[in-house]
């Protein structure tokens, strides 16, 4: 029965196979790294290396070379006029709002790992929060630049801000876009502080392992002097709870006032009391994807497969599945809704949805958000690499479908056949959406080269060794306890080695 | 006192130990298990400016060193409440009120009729109030929390050592620092020879 041992099993890929419960123990969550010294080694070698790996250079110098385009997409756009855009007189918001909304809902799967499974004790979140929360920065950078070059006159973008001017007008904040101003902006302040303070500690690693003048300085200046003190560490750990309650909430409004822009207007298939929870749901289904999709590669290239294992990607998975469920729910109950609210227009908006003009966009986001998702009920998809890998980019295109979708198919048919137009996207619209990936892989890839990856100080926190009453280990570390498989940390059953406590 | 330390550094090799004042003594540990008894009997003995070192928190050391719950929270609980009054006052005031008021410049608000709504539609500003209050409670947090901690201080002694470097990798450090009341050089390095230590090293101040 070697199987029902979590120690002892491998998958087919050959990876160790820490996804099955044993009950009475806890699943390891880091393999093959006896001492804390063992994790600081995996992680800071990736920014201490002198030269980055090779398919880093070509990756960085590909994300380089779109958000150049991206750079001179909206210069043009900001010379020439939104005429550039495909918009037409019904269809004033296509890919420019697609866009936005679509990174800003990848950015809450971050904020998702960090702030909430962070409340709920979640221990495996540390393998992988660091860099879910620096996608999560990126993708709000991303975000933040469309609502910024959609409004046309460009230069007068303090008027979203409640700044005296010798108008003396006012921002008007009874509309919902006003609310999303400073929701988004909030999002981005928060997120940021959330993900520094998290990095502290490891940058002050970094600060006393570097040995060139330039890493000492930088790393030092941003580690502002952390010595691991515990009567530090005591106020730490509070304001990082802090930060994580108070980031909980803000992540469900935030993407509840993304979707109070479409809800509170009278636009048929927008005017939905479903959807601030729905576009929360599909904010976490596509933010889990794009941390997939980002951490299969990472991993495998920054040799940090013992700490991101495969129950870590197992479980991003199963968030998926679930909120892949909810998506599709959703889908249905707006097409309940369209028939049983007995309204001419709302019915004809949703049959026009799957039936109309779009109907290919339509369907492509069914396949990709509703089927999908539904292959990860089967254990050997979950956790081959290859496949979810995959599956999270069928789900992230049809993320930005679905985006596509709401905005585009809803306003291109409304009330009045005569005032019909159909969208089509110029080259200027692919250009920027390209770009924007551009962006951020560039973002992510600085930040992959040369800040730490993983949340060091995190990670040892959930080490077995970590915790006081374990007992004196001999020498470096605890040793493999008895019954352990060869090569893999033990992980014994110990009541409360939290990372934090409450 | 030459036993006392391993920095390689001929200051630190403690002949001058007579004539250069001392920041602390150092005591490392193996495991937070160790470091955690070791803070238990520092404590008893009375001490007073002392501190525990370690790469990441280590669960049920605060109790050990005796360290008080921060106020931190109900601080921050002010600063959102703060958060929720600016964002009542900045939108009852720029859109429901026709008052002129300094702040900074003069300003002047403009009552905004909107779909026939009333001028003080406080429903419609709830989501503004409430990002305003997370905005001030997060910031304050983090702002609080390093204001509290002493930092940014770039520079501490204890950044002379060698040894407290694998501090932020993975030993587990006491200090004890000479300001303290109880502190005498021979007597404290004797009292912490007992907590069973890896090592014990001087600081410089």
């Amino acid at each position: 029965m070697t199987t029902l041992r979590a120690d002892q099993a491998f998958l087919p890929s050959g990876e160790p196979d820490n996804t099955v419960e044993v009950p009475g123990t806890r699943a390891p969550l880091v393999f093959n790294h006896d001492s804390f010294h063992a994790v600081t080694e995996t992680v800071c070698k990736v920014p201490e290396a002198k030269s980055p790996p090779l398919i880093w250079t070509l990756g960085f110098l590909l994300a380089l070379m779109c958000t150049g385009m991206l750079g001179f997409m909206v210069t043009y756009l900001i010379f020439t006029g939104v005429g550039v855009w495909g918009l037409n007189n019904p269809v004033s918001w296509a890919f420019d709002i697609t866009n936005f909304v679509f990174w800003v809902g990848i950015g809450h799967a971050g904020t998702l790992i960090s702030a909430i499974l962070f409340l709920f004790r979640q221990k495996w979140r540390t393998g992988i929060n660091r860099f879910a929360e620096a996608m999560t920065i990126f993708a709000v950078i991303c975000a933040g630049l469309f609502p910024g070059i959609h409004i046309g006159r460009v230069w007068l973008a303090y008027w979203l801000f409640p700044i005296p001017n010798q108008m003396e007008m006012w921002p008007q904040f009874r509309s919902p876009l006003l609310w999303d101003v400073f929701a988004v902006s909030t999002y981005f302040t928060v997120s940021l502080l959330f993900w520094y303070v998290g990095m502290i500690p490891d940058l002050a690693t970094l600060r006393d392992r570097a040995t060139g003048r330039i890493q000492q300085f930088g790393y030092g200046l941003f580690a502002l002097g952390w010595r691991g003190s515990n009567r530090h560490w005591h106020r730490y750990e509070r304001a990082y709870l802090l930060l994580a309650a108070l980031s909980t909430p803000l992540v469900l409004s935030v993407h509840s006032v993304v979707s109070f822009d479409f809800a509170v207007s009278q636009l048929p298939g927008w005017h939905s009391t479903i959807f601030p929870p729905y576009f929360v749901a599909g904010a976490i289904f596509s933010g889990f994807a794009m941390v997939v999709t980002l951490a299969v590669p990472a991993r495998q290239l920054f040799g940090l497969k013992n700490i991101i294992t495969i129950r870590h990607l197992d479980n991003m998975n199963k968030v998926i599945l679930v909120t892949g469920c909810m998506v599709g729910y959703a889908y249905s109950v707006e097409f309940f809704v369209a028939w049983y609210s007995g309204a001419m227009y709302e019915k004809f908006a949703f049959v026009n949805r799957a039936f109309g003009q779009y109907w290919w966009a339509y369907w492509i986001m069914v396949s990709c958000n509703v089927i999908t998702p539904q292959l990860f009920w089967f254990k050997a998809i979950r956790t081959s690499i290859p496949l979810m890998f995959i599956l999270s980019i069928f789900v992230n295109v049809g993320m930005w479908f679905e985006r596509f979708v709401i905005i585009v198919t809803s306003l291109a048919n409304d009330f009045l056949p005569t005032s019909w137009d159909t969208f089509v996207p110029t080259w200027v619209d692919v250009g920027t959406m390209v770009g924007a990936f551009g962006l951020f892989f560039t973002l992510f890839l600085l930040f992959c080269r040369y800040l730490p990856m993983i949340a060091m100080a995190e990670v040892k926190a959930i080490m077995p060794q970590a915790n006081p009453h374990a007992g004196p280990g001999p020498g470096p570390g605890t040793g493999p306890g008895p019954g352990t498989g060869p090569g893999i940390g033990h992980a014994a059953a110990h009541s409360h080695g939290e990372g934090a406590h409450p | 006192m030459s036993t006392l330390t391993t920095d390689p550094r001929p200051e630190a090799q403690g002949v001058r130990s007579g004539d250069v004042p001392l920041h602390a003594l150092l005591a490392e540990f193996a495991t937070p298990g160790e470091l955690m008894h070791a803070a238990e009997a520092v404590r008893k003995a009375g001490f007073r400016w002392w501190d525990c070192h370690t790469p990441f928190p280590v669960h049920g050391l605060d109790k050990a060193m005796g360290i008080k719950p921060t106020i931190l929270p109900i601080l921050v609980f002010g600063a959102g409440a703060t958060g929720t009054a600016v964002g009542f006052a900045l939108q009852a005031f720029t859109n429901s009120s026709a008052l002129t008021l300094w702040a900074i410049v003069w300003v002047t608000g403009y009552p905004f009729l909107i779909s026939g709504k009333p001028l003080l539609s406080t429903p419609a500003f709830v989501p503004v109030m409430f990002e305003l209050t997370i905005l001030l409670a997060a910031t304050s947090t983090v702002f609080l929390m390093l204001l509290f901690n002493g930092l940014p201080w770039l520079h501490h002694p204890l950044f002379r050592s060698e040894r407290f470097r694998r501090v932020t990798d993975d030993k587990f450090v006491l200090v004890i620092q000479a300001r303290d009341p109880k502190f005498s050089r021979g007597k404290t390095e004797q009292f912490l020879r007992t907590l069973n230590p890896v090592a014990v090293e001087a600081v410089e101040a």
